[in-house]
């Protein structure tokens, strides 16, 4: 079981490098959408064999709504908008790999001696975590377009989820789907805000943003 | 015993390198929906060349002549030292995995002078490419042996791949092994000038790598690369097979079996990838590279862990 678990997680750091590496925004909402499927997996792979119907209920309503319906709202917003590929980035495509190797390395170095309740070998979880958190944050700062901007926000909520799942299994019901429900109207109204930057500037590059005055 | 099937395995590679193309384009041209060319191909070409004479131009130095006796000499020796699966090389020593990375590290420099010994801008330009992506494909595959060896600890190549067994696969270095035959599958097809990066089927075309910079070489000197060539694709595959195929039965012959019936299938598996995409474009080949490297280092990351 282990070993699934350490597979997933090798599977998310891939993902988590392919949407730093990966200029096609499509390929991006792609990505993070399978990186949210994933999540459902471990959730369920860890707590095998007493899977409860709640976590089971919770499981297949997360993953549907952040794999499923987020995607779709994005994939929408691209498609009005009318954008394919993220051209100069502010950080290029290399030395964003580069960088995220870099901060793996940082995960794993504070992963490892980061003293955690109820600790019982999850470290390479919580650094898997970390490092998703740390990659939505860098997209954030280092992409133009308000899409992939979102899409790190949206990295940084699926490492919040898996940085819960190392060790608050059994975090209430409510405070989860508040989670999810924040996350939904966040990216809800990102997807509104992304359709009005487009209409207002013929792009949605955010650096241009600085340009408003009242 | 073991030495026995060692010796088996460098005369079978001897044998058998030119197999590798004729399968490889057998596939291609089974894709294609063509005959294509007989199996044995590659044989009658070398002995074809190896009838011809050399003609050298007169700007041409010692160099030009040296640079196919040295490569050739360079594979020879990895392939003494390269195991295949659980078969280990004639010659195993700590640190082995070193001396056959610049070893072919040495005879792509010796067919970079030679290229550039004939003076030819089209050489040159192909030379620099070659350089170029060399270097960036060294580091995944120095990155991706050192995983195996950490992951093993041990230095020498022979050692290394008899740790990589099935139950190593299964229970606890699944995922940074794949990690590793993943990158190590990127590098062979760079090193080979395969699909996606080179097209080994272009010849005078402006974004051709390797078959430009041998283009001024004929007759036996030829018949030498080319031999070098189908030896340095045995030598990097047997690398890849003994991650791949991870069965190591303890019985030699049998692990012989199983590496040589490996290393066909990579060559079908080679073909199919040429027949089913495209070459990248020359500006995207070297991300391509990068991300060998990534997966390297992520795999060495995950056992040091």
């Amino acid at each position: 079981m282990n070993l699934w678990i350490d597979t997933i997680l090798v599977l998310l750091i891939l993902t988590n490098l392919h949407i730093l590496g990966s200029s096609r925004i499509s390929a991006c909402i792609r990505t993070v959408a399978v990186q949210a499927m994933l999540l459902g997996m471990i959730s369920l792979l860890a707590q095998w064999g007493n899977v409860g119907l709640r976590l089971l209920l919770l499981a297949i309503v997360s993953t549907a709504i952040k794999a499923g319906f987020l995607p779709w709202l994005l994939r929408r917003a691209v498609r009005e908008v009318g954008v394919q590929t993220e051209v100069e980035p502010l950080v290029g495509f290399t030395t964003s790999l580069l960088l995220g190797l870099g901060l793996l390395g940082a995960a794993l170095h504070v992963a490892g001696r980061l003293p955690l309740p109820g600790d019982n070998g999850t470290s390479f979880l919580v650094a898997v975590a970390m490092f998703t958190i740390m990659v939505g944050l860098l997209l954030i700062v280092s992409r133009r377009k308000a899409v992939m901007q979102t899409l790190g926000y949206l990295a940084m909520e699926n490492g919040i989820y898996a940085f819960g799942l190392a060790f608050a299994v059994e975090e209430p019901l409510l405070v989860e789907m508040g989670v999810l429900l924040d996350v939904f109207v966040a990216v809800f109204v990102m997807g509104i805000a992304i359709h009005h930057i487009s209409r207002e500037f013929d792009h949605i590059d955010t650096d241009r943003l600085s340009e408003l005055k009242d | 015993m073991t030495t026995l099937a060692s010796t088996a395995h460098v005369v079978l590679a001897l044998l058998l390198a030119p197999m590798m193309p004729g399968i490889i384009n057998r596939v291609k041209a089974w894709f294609a929906g063509r005959r294509g060319p007989p199996l044995l191909q590659a044989y009658y070409d070398l002995w074809k060349l190896l009838h011809k004479g050399a003609v050298y131009s007169k700007t041409t130095t010692w160099v030009f002549v040296a640079g196919p006796i040295v490569g050739l000499a360079c594979v020879l020796t990895v392939l003494l030292i390269v195991p295949l699966g659980g078969v280990p090389g004639l010659l195993a020593f700590p640190g082995d995995f070193l001396l056959a990375a610049y070893l072919l590290g040495l005879m792509r420099f010796f067919t970079i002078l030679a290229a550039l010994d004939t003076g030819s801008a089209f050489e040159g330009m192909g030379a620099s490419r070659e350089a170029f992506y060399s270097a960036l494909a060294e580091p995944a595959l120095l990155l991706g042996l050192a995983a195996i060896a950490t992951q093993s600890h041990s230095l020498s190549l022979s050692r290394m791949y008899a740790a990589v067994t099935w139950n190593a696969m299964t229970c606890y270095a699944g995922p940074e092994l794949l990690l590793v035959a993943a990158a190590l599958m990127i590098v062979f097809l760079a090193e080979n000038a395969r699909i996606p990066i080179d097209d080994p089927n272009t010849h005078l075309e402006l974004t051709m790598i390797h078959e430009v910079m041998v283009l001024d070489h004929g007759g036996p000197d030829f018949a030498m690369i080319q031999y070098g060539a189908m030896l340095k694709l045995w030598v990097l595959g047997s690398l890849l097979v003994g991650v791949l195929v991870p069965v190591r039965t303890g019985w030699r012959g049998v692990d012989l079996a199983i590496g040589i019936a490996g290393m066909m299938i990579l060559a079908a598996l080679v073909g199919m990838i040429e027949s089913s995409i495209a070459r990248l474009r020359l500006v995207r080949a070297p991300q391509f590279l990068v991300a060998a490297s990534v997966l390297s280092i992520l795999a060495l990351v995950l056992v040091m862990r």
